[in-house]
């Protein structure tokens, strides 16, 4: 598959991405649905500023592997996880951990929009105020304008910010969650799927806006869309059935991948 | 033929008529099934509703019809002196003269024509069969009567012949009707139609029903007592409706009745919401499947509860146990053992009526929050808040329409409630503001008013109505409140 110019390949060469330091370490992580085991030893790693996709047919664990990474897995009363997954060298499973204060690090996006039933500003200011990151009605502003810059919505939302956010449209309510995401300061954003729900218009603004977001965040994507997976990630990982197959560069990943069965899902023989 | 032989030759008929119905389908479609538009089944159905459901209607009709139709025959068969005697009496010797008319049938060939020659001796002859008459018996009363009991019976042999003839008719008709393509199912489908909405109509024109009447009577209440003193009075004292006590006019203020109904009712809530709600919580948000599995019904078991006996759990056990225990609290504080609570008070009656209102609270509160989407929960939980905080800024806040509405259900479940209130808050209409003591409410007076023997014309009795559809109103104004806040706040949210 040549879908890459000759150009690109060299430049995502010549950016020697493996000098990028490690943000998570995923080491033998192995999720279990009560009986049914998910995940099978997935040795993975989320560079720092980059954005990772995680690609494969439905069912084989790409969102399950995303979510032990904020352990939103916890919620889930028959899951269980065993391996080893750090971020910034400290183990998210060590018992001592607060799950509150790691998902504050790590946020998430879903797959459908899902803005709280409250005004736009309100949307925004959920995750300052639980976590006490601003003082004065002035931070939460500024919080609010900054977050919603970084999620390209402000122009839009600006003179209704006290206008309920389930009001907007499917594609501004989910730059609002990704907003609400960003309004925490994390340092990594996990996204399941963030845009399956939305139109293509709606779903190229998203993108771009994942562009922009690397260079201050970390981002980990879920998405069922080849393209979307090249247009913008920098690293990819492809699963099967509940194990990793190949994890590689995005340029080498879709021209030159080393796995058969990564070549055989991207040009569409299964999945 | 009596009426229910009717009614079973009738069924009879539509019975044959559906598989004759059927037959003539299954003839018609040339052993092809495919030909038919609808199943030979439709077909029958179709026939036998035809013979059926005119010959019911009409049966039902001329059953309402006749007796108005003979009695008016009858009572002009009386004689001229009789009918001058005015309206109330000629009612009694048409009454009279349907009695002699019922025991003529028991009496044989012989007695009867001793009767018809000799009235005197009727009285005697009827009371021997078991027929007592209240006048001496009179020889127009013999003819009327024969002349009552005739057209009886003539109308008894017209109504079978036309029913029959009807139910016959029909299913002829109907089974000329039927060819391969006849739409028999879509016909069935209009009677199923009908059906369907005379049977919820019915449940409407019973509610306008029940509340014209109470209007109505509400009205006479309110001819001899004004609404004013009513509404605003804050004496509540009816007096006894002894016979000949015309003068003795009583006081019937609502104010002490509604006051005590509210305090109640808010004594109640006040009990029952949180715990209902923090018991909702926990079922939808924390409890494990299992625990759940068998909490809920357990919690559920306590609205299957009569009230009476909520009612005597309060009577017997938590009036007498608040009673006891503000004794021994006044003994150990001021020496003194004198209770401050009365066993039968507002706050007994309160706190068990709160009791009762929990899993109406926990039950249909649970269902609203866990109807709250999954997706809202996953949000707050990945921005990082807690459990506890995603409940109290994201869940309840999303629920809270709901949970209003549920509210408010509840709360004009409280001010009907009659049983509870009946044995544990006591029958002293009072107005004033200490929980301990005993206070009324409307459902207690309209059971003190009803109870015993009682004739309809005095305002002590004509009074419950306008209690009735005073509680009627209030209940009314708060669904439709409830109703109000779940719209506008699903404006809001959605």
């Amino acid at each position: 598959m040549n879908m890459m110019s000759e150009a690109a390949v060299e430049k995502a060469l010549d950016q020697k991405m493996n000098t990028v330091p490690l943000k998570m370490i995923g080491k033998d992580v192995s999720v279990y649905y009560g009986e049914k085991r998910a995940l099978y030893d997935v040795n993975l790693d989320v560079r720092e500023n980059t954005v990772t996709a995680l690609i494969g047919p439905s069912g084989c664990g790409k969102s399950t592997f995303l979510r032990t990474l904020n352990r939103m897995n916890d919620t889930i009363d028959s899951c269980r996880v065993t391996g080893k997954i750090t971020l910034d060298g400290g183990d998210i499973y060590d018992p001592n951990i607060d799950v509150v204060e790691l998902r504050a690090r790590v946020g998430m996006v879903f797959q459908k929009p899902n803005p709280f039933p409250k005004s736009i500003y309100e949307n925004v200011t959920y995750g300052p105020k639980i976590h006490g990151l601003a003082r004065t009605k002035a931070d939460l502003d500024q919080i609010v304008e900054q977050s919603l810059q970084k999620a390209g919505l402000w122009n839009e939302v600006k003179d209704r910010l006290h206008e309920s956010g389930t009001g907007l449209s499917g594609g501004q309510q989910q730059r609002l969650c990704i907003a609400r995401a960003v309004a925490v300061s994390p340092e990594v954003i996990l996204m399941d799927e963030p845009c399956s729900a939305l139109d293509p218009i709606a779903t190229a603004k998203v993108e771009e806006l994942i562009h922009e977001l690397r260079t201050n965040f970390t981002i980990v994507i879920v998405t069922h869309s080849m393209q979307q997976a090249a247009r913008v990630s920098q690293r990819t990982a492809m699963f099967h059935l509940g194990n990793l197959v190949e994890e590689n560069d995005t340029d080498k990943m879709f021209t030159n991948p080393d796995d058969q069965r990564t070549q055989d899902y991207i040009m569409g023989r299964f999945g | 033929m009596s009426t229910s032989l009717i009614l079973l030759v009738i069924l009879i008929v539509g019975l044959a008529a559906y598989f004759a119905g059927r037959a003539r389908a299954m003839a018609s479609s040339n052993g092809k099934l495919s030909a038919l538009h609808s199943l030979p089944g439709y077909h029958g159905v179709y026939v036998a509703i035809w013979s059926v459901l005119p010959a019911a209607v009409i049966l039902a009709l001329w059953l309402i019809a006749s007796p108005f139709f003979v009695e008016n025959a009858t009572r002009n068969s009386l004689p001229e002196d009789v009918r001058n005697q005015g309206g109330a009496t000629t009612e009694l010797m048409l009454g009279q003269v349907m009695q002699v008319a019922n025991g003529l049938r028991l009496l044989n060939a012989d007695e009867m024509a001793a009767v018809t020659g000799d009235p005197a001796v009727l009285r005697d002859t009827l009371a021997a069969k078991g027929v007592p008459m209240a006048n001496a018996g009179e020889a127009y009363m013999v003819t009327s009567a024969k002349t009552y009991n005739s057209m009886k019976d003539t109308s008894r042999w017209a109504m079978s012949a036309v029913v029959l003839l009807i139910a016959i008719a029909g299913a002829v008709f109907a089974i000329r009707g039927i060819t391969a393509p006849f739409r028999a199912r879509n016909r069935v489908e209009r009677v199923m139609l009908g059906a369907l909405l005379l049977a919820s109509s019915i449940a409407i024109l019973t509610t306008v029903g029940i509340v014209g009447s109470m209007l109505s009577e509400a009205i006479r209440f309110f001819q001899s007592v004004s609404p004013s003193a009513f509404f605003f009075g804050t004496v509540w004292d009816p007096r006894f409706s002894a016979a000949g006590s015309g003068g003795t006019e009583g006081q019937f203020g609502l104010l002490p009745l509604l006051a005590g109904t509210l305090y109640i009712a808010f004594v109640a809530m006040l009990f029952a919401v949180p715990v209902g709600l923090f018991a909702a919580i926990y079922m939808a948000e924390y409890a494990k499947p299992a625990v759940r599995g068998i909490a809920k019904p357990l919690l559920e078991i306590l609205a299957g509860i009569p009230t009476i006996v909520y009612g005597f759990f309060a009577l017997i056990t938590v009036g007498p146990f608040l009673r006891d225990m503000s004794a021994q609290l006044n003994g150990l504080v001021t020496g003194n053992y004198v209770n401050f609570i009365q066993a039968q008070s507002v706050l007994t009656a309160g706190l068990v009526m709160g009791i009762m209102l929990i899993p109406f609270v926990s039950s249909l509160s649970d269902d609203i929050i866990t109807q709250v989407p999954r997706s809202l929960r996953d949000g707050s939980l990945g921005l990082g808040a807690t459990r506890s905080e995603t409940i109290k800024r994201v869940i309840l806040p999303a629920a809270l329409p709901g949970i209003v509405g549920a509210l408010l259900l509840t709360a004009s479940r409280a001010v009907g409630e009659t049983m509870i209130v009946v044995l544990a808050a006591g029958v002293a209409a009072r107005m004033q503001l200490n929980p301990f003591e005993a206070m009324t409410t409307v459902t207690v007076k309209i059971v003190n008013q009803l109870t015993g023997d009682l004739e309809f014309n005095s305002p002590q009795t004509l009074v419950a109505f306008a209690l009735g559809i005073t509680l009627f109103a209030i209940t009314l104004c708060l669904n439709i409140y409830a109703l109000y806040i779940v719209r506008k706040y699903r404006e809001q949210y959605e």
